[in-house]
Parts: structure tokens; C-alpha cells; sequence
């Protein structure tokens, strides 16, 4: 990250795409407890209901300029309309600004008991090609192919992310998630990449762990992993990620995190628009919340990304009264939100 | 078809595998030996350096026999040696279909109680293709290949068991909403088949990571999982991980003509080789269920009683699931509770 804040008023500028559904709402909380906070951030609001452009979708310019701009966005769920052929709008977000990694912590909040404890998970999935390469084809009535693509450039950016993200937050164990007794290609290129990366991280050590490795770890014992970084391929990134938030919290309720690009980086919750609680006051804010600690994190501001933090889970710690329906407490949006500056 | 019995007994192709295999089917010879079944082995060992031989040879006992009890091969993951050569044997003979049972055992502390789930993958095709090439230096394609005419069968697999076994429901597991040709497919025709073909039973799809995130969090939704290979990998390792571990699942490969019987979550077990504190009970319950496939039924109940009862009481058991009886303690535990039965 290398923006500046506004020489005039001190304050950085960061856009905003408060998204679908309970978007608005978890978004209104976001901001009331920022500026409780007097964190110096300045919200620019970004629309990205997609248009065609050329027949591909696209978001509308306004909102490309405000984040190629300020660099970073935080962004809450967003639907993507459903029956106009559009493509998926989170993918077109990670197109259109190159966001190769996706960072996923999953931990568990203190105070608040689930089924495994001690879960603090970091995962960083590759995020623009793998499994999700979009190359498919019929070869001929009834037989499909479906290419899974690895290349050297796009392994090397993610794990060198990876290394790099271990370095920052303390970690010293990366371990690269794969599948390389039977893609032996594919999996072993990218397991090769990490192995020639890691001589220039001398002070990190590098684990390679099959899949079936890795899950059954993880769910038998996910506190063997709270001083690693794991990082894989786009698919198995995805669907450990999931089981990840499985462990620390049972849903993905909860789960932040942040989409990074060389440049650019947007930070957001990975719960769904939930159209079925919109408008309600019921939604809960803390992946929104937690997204917008990991952009403060990135952004340098680590004192207030830590106020807030605490602020947040030693509310959902004090007790089902301030947790919100999805936690199986009684609190509304507005009352948990008051309830967290309460505490900063 | 059935393998034929010669002299009233049946000859079953043992294949002991690497790390902890032969411990563990030497636990199950042990016990048929006690129990006077009427079985002989035909071992196939592999040594490191003629595996290709090896494979052939297990395979060619295999289409012999028609049945088999089977540890796993290790693969190893740099590139330098030979591809799975569980892979090789499963394609060769096409035993299309592996089935692992996800059962809580008495006895067994976990965090969750009563899973009872069940894994079907398809064993041949999808990203276990064995299909990849690089274009050019540092780009590589790997082809995951899904037909209809495999994934129509190991539908019709998945039902059929479902119904033999009373099972309610089956789900298919899918990444639809990304490889919308390939997954596409595989969701289509589960869900069709079971539709039209089996109206008596439950069929529904879930996308494979919300799949992963329900099943370490709400296991009990799930009944049976259909899967192409990939997916049941790490759905099969939740399930181990649920129950107990790697130690417990009992599993087998299931194609037209060949029955292998293989620990369901298929891990060798290469750091406990040799230290005599495997636990056999995932290979003790896959060889019951061989014998309920050669129709000795009687047999099978009894050494499964035996195995539940002695885990249940958890005098004898080992390390994996905090005991700290060894392999051998542990089956003559359950031979001195089948003399007793
Ligand atoms: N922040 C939240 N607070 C409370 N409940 C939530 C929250 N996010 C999701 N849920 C609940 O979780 C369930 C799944 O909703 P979610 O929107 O994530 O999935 P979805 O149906 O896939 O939506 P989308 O199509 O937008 O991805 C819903 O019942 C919803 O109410
Ligand atoms: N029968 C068993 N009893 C107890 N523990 C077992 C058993 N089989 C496997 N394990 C344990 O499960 C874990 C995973 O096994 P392991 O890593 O050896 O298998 P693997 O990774 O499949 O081997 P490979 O690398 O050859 O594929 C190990 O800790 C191992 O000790
Ligand atoms: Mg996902
Ligand atoms: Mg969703």
C-alpha cells in the first residue's frame, strides 16, 4: 500500500461498495464505529451494478477510477443479477483490478463457544486461475474437459504473497496445500515454485502437505496450524477456506477477508447478500468488521485496526445479548453497533 | 459376478501395500486364521524398484480372483518416481466406484457424536485423469475429464447402495457454479437418475465448499455423498477426522466384475511403519465387508462385534485413539473375545 492521506484534511480516502441485501445495513455499522474510532479515513461510495461493455461485464467507470485511486476498497456482499448473462461480479472485480490473492483468516472469538476450539487458521488462495480458468468444452456429446491451468508467473506472485504475508504477521511456517501425487504437473509446479521462493525466505521454514493431509489435520487438530500460513491453488484455496471458517465458527458468518493485487487490494466479508434478513436490522457486521481490521492492517493504521478488533470480539465475548440472531443471541445491527463503541 | 469357491473355499489376492499395511492385514489374517475362514491369500508384494511389474502382477491375481484385500501404495510427491500406483490398479481393473463408511465407534471420543456418513466417489475419471501437459515452459494444463457413461454408472452405484442399505438420501457434491460443463454434468445426472430412477430416495446437490464447511459443522444433514474424485479426497478426510481418524474407515472399490477392499481413507501411514501401533480396525471392518460380499455373513457379524466391543470397552485399544495397546494387543484382544462368543 502506498496511498497518502489528503494533504489537507490528514485523512486517507478509501471507496466504499456497500453491496446487496444486508450490505447497506453492515455497511451504516462499519461507519458509525469508524467514526467513533476517529479512524482518518474519508469513505468514497462506489456503484458497481454491472453493465455490458462489448458484450463482457464490466463495472461502471466511476467506480474503477475511485479504487484504481485510492488503492484500497472495503466492499460488503453483492448479488449478482441473476437471468441478464451477466458474470459473476466478485470475479469481475478481481479481473478488472488484477487481485491475485485472496487472504482468508478463520479464528475462533473468545468467548464464544463453538465446536472446535483454538482455531486460527490463515489461508491464501491463488485467485485467477486453477480450476477457475473458465477453458471447458464439450469434446463430443457426453465427454467434458475441463482445464485446470497452473502457471509459473501466477504461483510465483501468490506464494511470494504468501512468504511475505507469513513475514508480517509472525508466522514462521508456510505450508503449500496441493495434490501433486496425481497432478503431478499442475500441483508439482506450483510446489516446485515454492520450493526455489523459499531459499529467499531463509528465515521462514516451507512445508509441503497433501490435501488429504491437510484436512485431516486441520479438523482433527486445527491448533497445530496457528503458526502457519498455508497457501494454495485457486480450488483447493476455496474449498479450504470454507471448511476453515467450518471450524472457527460454523458458518462463514463471521469469516473477513482480503483480495490483493500488486497494486490494488478490496477487503470483504465472504458471507452471501443474505436477502432473506435485508432491511431488518438482524445482520451481523463482524465479517464486514473484521474485513475492514485487515484493511486498516494493510493500510498501516494498526492502532486503530487493533481498538476496533478488541472492541469487536470482547463485545460478542460479553454474551448473547450483544449477539446478534446468527449467533443465537438478541442484539439488532444498530444495538451490537453501539455496543462496540461502547468498548473502544 | 461372485468369485467361484474351489473345495468350499475362496482364494482373495492380498495386497499388503506400503507403511502400516502389512501390519494391519496381518491383523485380519490373524483373526480369520483364528476363526477358521475358509480363505486363502495370494500376497502381492511390490518392492520399490519393480512396481510397474508389481501392479501388473497384483492385477493379474485380481482378474483371477475377482476379490481382494488391499493396504495402500505410497506415491511420492516429487515428481521423480512413479505416478499412484493405487490410481493404476483402480483404472486397470476398473473398480470404478470406492465407498467409505464414516460411522462413530463406541468408545471413540470426538467432538461430534453419531456421524453415520457415507462417501462414493468415482474412482477412474475427473481430475484424476492422469491427463497434463505443459504447453510451454511454466504454463500446464491439467485436463479433468467428466463422461456421461461413467457418471450415469457411478450414479446408479450410489442409489443402488443407498436402497440396499436404507439410506435416505443422497447428495451430489459439485463445483457446478464454476466448471459449469464438467460439474455441470456430474450434479445434471445424479440428480436426474435419482429423479426418475429411484423415487424413493432424497436427491439433492451442494456445492463442495459449502459441503466442507456443513459437514465439520453440522455433519448430521449429510447421508450418503456422491463425488467425483477429487471432492471425496477431502470430504473422506472430514469424515476420518470426524470419526476418529484414518484408523477406523472402512472402505472398498466396487466395479462390474472386481471387488478391493481398502481402508477408506487411503493413508499409508508411513511415519508409524513398522512401530507395531497402527490401528487395524479400518482394515478389520473393510475385510468384514469383503465377507459379506463372499456371503459369509456370520463371520463378518462376529468380527465386528468383537472389534466394536473390544474399542468399546477401551482396555486394548491403540494410540490413535488414545489407547495404548499395540496392533498385536489389540487383535488378540479380539480373538479372545471372539472365543468367547
Ligand atoms: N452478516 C450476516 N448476519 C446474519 N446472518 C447472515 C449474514 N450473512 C449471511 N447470513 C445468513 O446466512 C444464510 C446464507 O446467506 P448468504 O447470503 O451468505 O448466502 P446466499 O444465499 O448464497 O446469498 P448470495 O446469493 O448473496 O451469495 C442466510 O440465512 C443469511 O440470513
Ligand atoms: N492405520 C492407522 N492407524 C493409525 N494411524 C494411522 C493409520 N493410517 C494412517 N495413520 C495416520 O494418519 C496420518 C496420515 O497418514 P500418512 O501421512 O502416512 O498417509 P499418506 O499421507 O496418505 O501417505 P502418502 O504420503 O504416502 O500418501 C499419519 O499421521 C498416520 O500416522
Ligand atoms: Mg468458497
Ligand atoms: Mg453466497
Amino acid at each position: 500500500y502506498t496511498g497518502k492521506p489528503n494533504p489537507s484534511t490528514g485523512k486517507y480516502t478509501v471507496s466504499f461498495i456497500e453491496g446487496d441485501g444486508i450490505g447497506p445495513e453492515i455497511s451504516k455499522s462499519v461507519k458509525k464505529i469508524f467514526s467513533a474510532a476517529n479512524v482518518p479515513i474519508e469513505w468514497e461510495s462506489c456503484d458497481v451494478s454491472p453493465i455490458f461493455v462489448n458484450g463482457l461485464t464490466t463495472i461502471p467507470d466511476p467506480a474503477v477510477q475511485s479504487i484504481t485511486k485510492n488503492l484500497v476498497a472495503l466492499k460488503g456482499p453483492l448479488a449478482t443479477p441473476i437471468g441478464k448473462g451477466h458474470r459473476s461480479l466478485n470475479l469481475t472485480l478481481r479481473k478488472t483490478f488484477g487481485l491475485f490473492a485472496n487472504v482468508r483468516p478463520a479464528k475462533s472469538i473468545e468467548g464464544f463457544k463453538t465446536t472446535y476450539e483454538n482455531v486460527d487458521l490463515v489461508l491464501i488462495r491463488e485467485n485467477t486461475e486453477g480450476e477457475y480458468s473458465g477453458i471447458e468444452h464439450i469434446v463430443c456429446p457426453g465427454v467434458v474437459q475441463s482445464i485446470k491451468l497452473i502457471t509459473r508467473d501466477a504461483s510465483e506472485r501468490v506464494i511470494r504473497y504468501a512468504f511475505e504475508y507469513a513475514r508480517a504477521i509472525g508466522r514462521p511456517r508456510v505450508i503449500v496445500v496441493h495434490k501433486s501425487t496425481i497432478q503431478r504437473l499442475a500441483d508439482g509446479l506450483f510446489v516446485n515454485v515454492a520450493k526455489e521462493l523459499s531459499k529467499e525466505y531463509p528465515d521462514l521454514t516451507l512445508e509441503t502437505e497433501l490435501i488429504d493431509n491437510s484436512v485431516l489435520k486441520v479438523v482433527t487438530n486445527p491448533s497445530a496450524y496457528t503458526d502457519a500460513v498455508s497457501v494454495c491453488p485457486n480450488l483447493y484455496g476455496d474449498i479450504l477456506s470454507d471448511l476453515n471458517s467450518g471450524l472457527s465458527a460454523g458458518s462463514l458468518g463471521l469469516t473477513p477477508s482480503a483480495n490483493i493485487g500488486h497494486k490494488i487490494s478490496i477487503f470483504e466479508a465472504v458471507h452471501g447478500s443474505a436477502p432473506d434478513i435485508a432491511g431488518q436490522d438482524k445482520a451481523n457486521p463482524t465479517a464486514l468488521l473484521l474485513s475492514s481490521v485487515m484493511m486498516l492492517n494493510h493500510m498501516g493504521l494498526t492502532n486503530h485496526a487493533d481498538q476496533i478488533q478488541n472492541a469487536v470480539l470482547s463485545t460478542i465475548a460479553s454474551g448473547p445479548e450483544n449477539r446478534t440472531g446468527d449467533l443465537a443471541g438478541t442484539a439488532t445491527t444498530s444495538s451490537f453497533t453501539e455496543a462496540v463503541i461502547k468498548r473502544l | 459376478t461372485l468369485p467361484k469357491k474351489y473345495g468350499g473355499r475362496f482364494t482373495v489376492t492380498l495386497i499388503p501395500g506400503d507403511g502400516v499395511g502389512k501390519e494391519i492385514t496381518d491383523s485380519v489374517r490373524t483373526i480369520f486364521e483364528a476363526e477358521n475362514i475358509p480363505i486363502d491369500w495370494e500376497t502381492i508384494n511390490i518392492k520399490q524398484t519393480d512396481h510397474k511389474e508389481g501392479v501388473y502382477e497384483a492385477v493379474e491375481s485380481l482378474k483371477r480372483n475377482k476379490i481382494g484385500l488391499k493396504g495402500l501404495w505410497h506415491t511420492p510427491a516429487d515428481q521423480t518416481g512413479h505416478g499412484s500406483l493405487n490410481v493404476a490398479l483402480r483404472k486397470q481393473l476398473d473398480i470404478y466406484a470406492n465407498v467409505a463408511l464414516f460411522k462413530s465407534l463406541k468408545g471413540v471420543k470426538t467432538r461430534i457424536p453419531d456421524i453415520d456418513l457415507i462417501v462414493i466417489r468415482e474412482n477412474t475419471e475427473g481430475e484424476f485423469s492422469g491427463l497434463e501437459h505443459e504447453s510451454v515452459p511454466g504454463v500446464v494444463e491439467s485436463l479433468k475429464v467428466m463422461t456421461r457413461p461413467k457418471t450415469e454408472r457411478i450414479a446408479r452405484f450410489a442409489f443402488d447402495f443407498a436402497k440396499k442399505y436404507n439410506r435416505k438420501s443422497v447428495t451430489a457434491v459439485h463445483k457446478a457454479n464454476i466448471m459449469k460443463l464438467g460439474d455441470g454434468l456430474f450434479r445434471n445426472i445424479i440428480t436426474e437418475i435419482g429423479q426418475k430412477e429411484y423415487p424413493d430416495i432424497d436427491v439433492s446437490s451442494i456445492i463442495v465448499d459449502n459441503a466442507s464447511m456443513q459437514a465439520v459443522a453440522k455433519p448430521h444433514q449429510f447421508d450418503v455423498l456422491v463425488t467425483p474424485s477429487m471432492y471425496g479426497t477431502i470430504l473422506g478426510n472430514i469424515g476420518a477426522a470426524l470419526i476418529g481418524g484414518p484408523g477406523l474407515v472402512a472402505g472398498a472399490n466396487f466395479g462390474r466384475d472386481y471387488a478391493v477392499f481398502e481402508p477408506g481413507s487411503r493413508h499409508v501411514g508411513l511415519d508409524i511403519k513398522g512401530q507395531n501401533v497402527a490401528n487395524p480396525t479400518a482394515m478389520i471392518l473393510s475385510s468384514t465387508l469383503m465377507l459379506n460380499h463372499l456371503g459369509l455373513n456370520e463371520y463378518a457379524t462376529r468380527i465386528s462385534k468383537a472389534v466394536h466391543e473390544t474399542i468399546a470397552e477401551g482396555k486394548h485399544t491403540t494410540r490413535d485413539i488414545g489407547g495404548s495397546s499395540s496392533t498385536t494387543d489389540f487383535t488378540n484382544e479380539i480373538i479372545n473375545k471372539l472365543s468367547t462368543m
